[in-house]
């Protein structure tokens, strides 16, 4: 058994603690609600991006007309933007992303490279021996549209150069605060489903009479790379909620952990004290009964 | 009977509200745009939004972007939009000045970063003209609705 000082020691270490998770949990918890407004703010643009996208690529017979939506007849080679976190601290967060990655992607029969957002995520990827084409880490807390659209450019520009086949795109889903799911989605070819029931004698009219200017190619070619880096914006901005989701669900956990044990610290350490203030009185009382027995002998 | 006129960038709603005519950048060059108006697609290069409404004229600047068209709608996407109201004058004028500066110091012309600087440059220079052109005459306008 410690002494009486060092379990006070232990104790006070422990409430410290307890503090500073609860800090961190309460600041995760007002960056969630900030990261989830700003997913919504990007929502009315990529609606209407959308919108205009299977508008024109929807047509019938229009499913060639870029490169970017074409689909490549054999894959060679597929790149994986990888979003992660570039702190720790925040439970399984960055560990279920990479995990994620490697069940989908260990297994390809063909080469698969990685662009790292995240400091986390490639140190994880560098240390399961991954060939990493960029990374970007040490974003902003807020990142705007302006610092993380040289990601879509990239992809883009790595596709249409011919390097890889498809792009994908690994991020963290935000379902709920306890809640986060890592998600893969398909960044290019951008696929536009062209919806069957809406090619009726009305929109095949209507599509005919839109003017173009200039022709829809151009068009396509303005909109598609800023869909693209618009969807991986998106995908950082959903991630950054989860991970200070993950973070501040951790921290809580942290709290409770140290609640708990200061609890059970503190009934050792009374526990420590009543026992040795019972043998102090049981040594007197012991010093007083032989001191009676040693004066009535005499 | 008045158009619907959105104007979103990739992180906000700029603006949303009805309008009697819209004046737009276009690519092509510079179209205004009426109710009933035919279904339309353009490009947009840098320059001035204007959205009149009963007498009022609102102004924005954006850095290039698409334009759809309907009969009753006319929706913007920008990749940078602002009123012109909310343009901090200083701040524009201390990046063009940064951007002067980097270009007199002489990047090798046609790599990335010598197209950046002039692209900042570009828009600092429509940011501050649009303020000197239209700023003055915001300020007898009443404000503008709430969305």
């Amino acid at each position: 058994m410690s002494s009486a000082r060092e379990m006070r020691m232990r104790i006070r270490s422990v409430k410290n603690i307890a503090q500073v998770t609860r800090a961190l949990e309460a600041v995760s918890a007002s960056k969630v609600r900030k990261a989830m407004a700003a997913v919504q703010a990007t929502r009315p643009y990529a609606t209407k991006a959308w919108q205009v996208l299977t508008h024109i690529a929807g047509q019938p017979g229009k499913e060639t007309l870029h490169p970017l939506l074409t689909r490549r007849a054999e894959v060679r080679k597929t790149l994986v933007v990888v979003i992660s976190g570039d702190r720790g601290l925040a439970g399984a967060y960055n560990a279920n992303i990479i995990r994620f990655v490697s069940q989908h992607f260990d297994t390809s029969p063909h080469p698969v490279v990685y662009v790292a957002v995240g400091r986390k995520g490639r140190d994880m990827l560098l240390r399961r021996r991954k060939q990493i084409i960029a990374e970007f880490s040490n974003l902003p807390a807020a990142p705007s549209f302006a610092d993380v659209s040289a990601i879509g450019r990239l992809a883009v520009d790595e596709f249409l150069r011919g390097e890889v086949d498809e792009v994908w795109l690994a991020y963290t889903d935000f379902v709920n605060i306890v809640k986060q799911e890592p998600v893969l989605k398909k960044l290019l070819p951008l696929e536009v489903h062209r919806d069957e029931r809406v090619e009726t004698y009305e929109t095949v009219h209507l599509h005919a009479a839109y003017i173009y200017e200039p022709e829809e190619r151009q068009i396509l070619d303005e909109i598609v790379p800023r869909f693209t880096a618009l969807q991986v914006y998106q995908a950082i901005l959903e991630s950054l909620a989860s991970e200070h989701a993950a973070r501040m669900v951790a921290m809580r956990n942290a709290t409770d952990n140290a609640v708990e044990l200061v609890g059970y610290l503190q009934l050792m350490y009374n526990k420590a004290r009543q026992q040795s203030i019972t043998n102090d009185l049981l040594d007197i009382a012991g010093g007083a009964e032989a001191l009676a027995q040693a004066m009535s002998q005499r | 009977m008045p158009i619907r006129c959105e104007i979103v960038s990739q992180d906000r709603m700029v603006y949303q509200g009805e309008a009697d005519m819209v004046l737009l950048p276009g690519s092509e060059g510079m179209m205004g745009i009426l109710p009933d108006h035919a279904p339309l697609l353009t490009t947009l290069k840098l320059g001035v939004v204007t959205v009149r409404i009963a007498g009022r004229e609102e102004y924005f600047t954006i850095a290039g972007g698409i334009a759809e068209v309907q009969p009753d709608q006319v929706t913007i996407l920008a990749d940078a939009a602002e009123n012109v109201r909310e343009i901090d004058v200083e701040r524009a004028e201390a990046a063009r000045r940064r951007a002067e500066e980097m270009l007199a110091k002489g990047i090798p012309h046609d790599t990335d970063a010598y197209l950046a600087v002039e692209a900042a440059l570009r828009r600092s220079n429509l940011r501050l003209d649009a303020v000197k052109r239209y700023g003055k005459r915001d300020t007898t306008l009443p404000s503008r609705k709430e969305e």
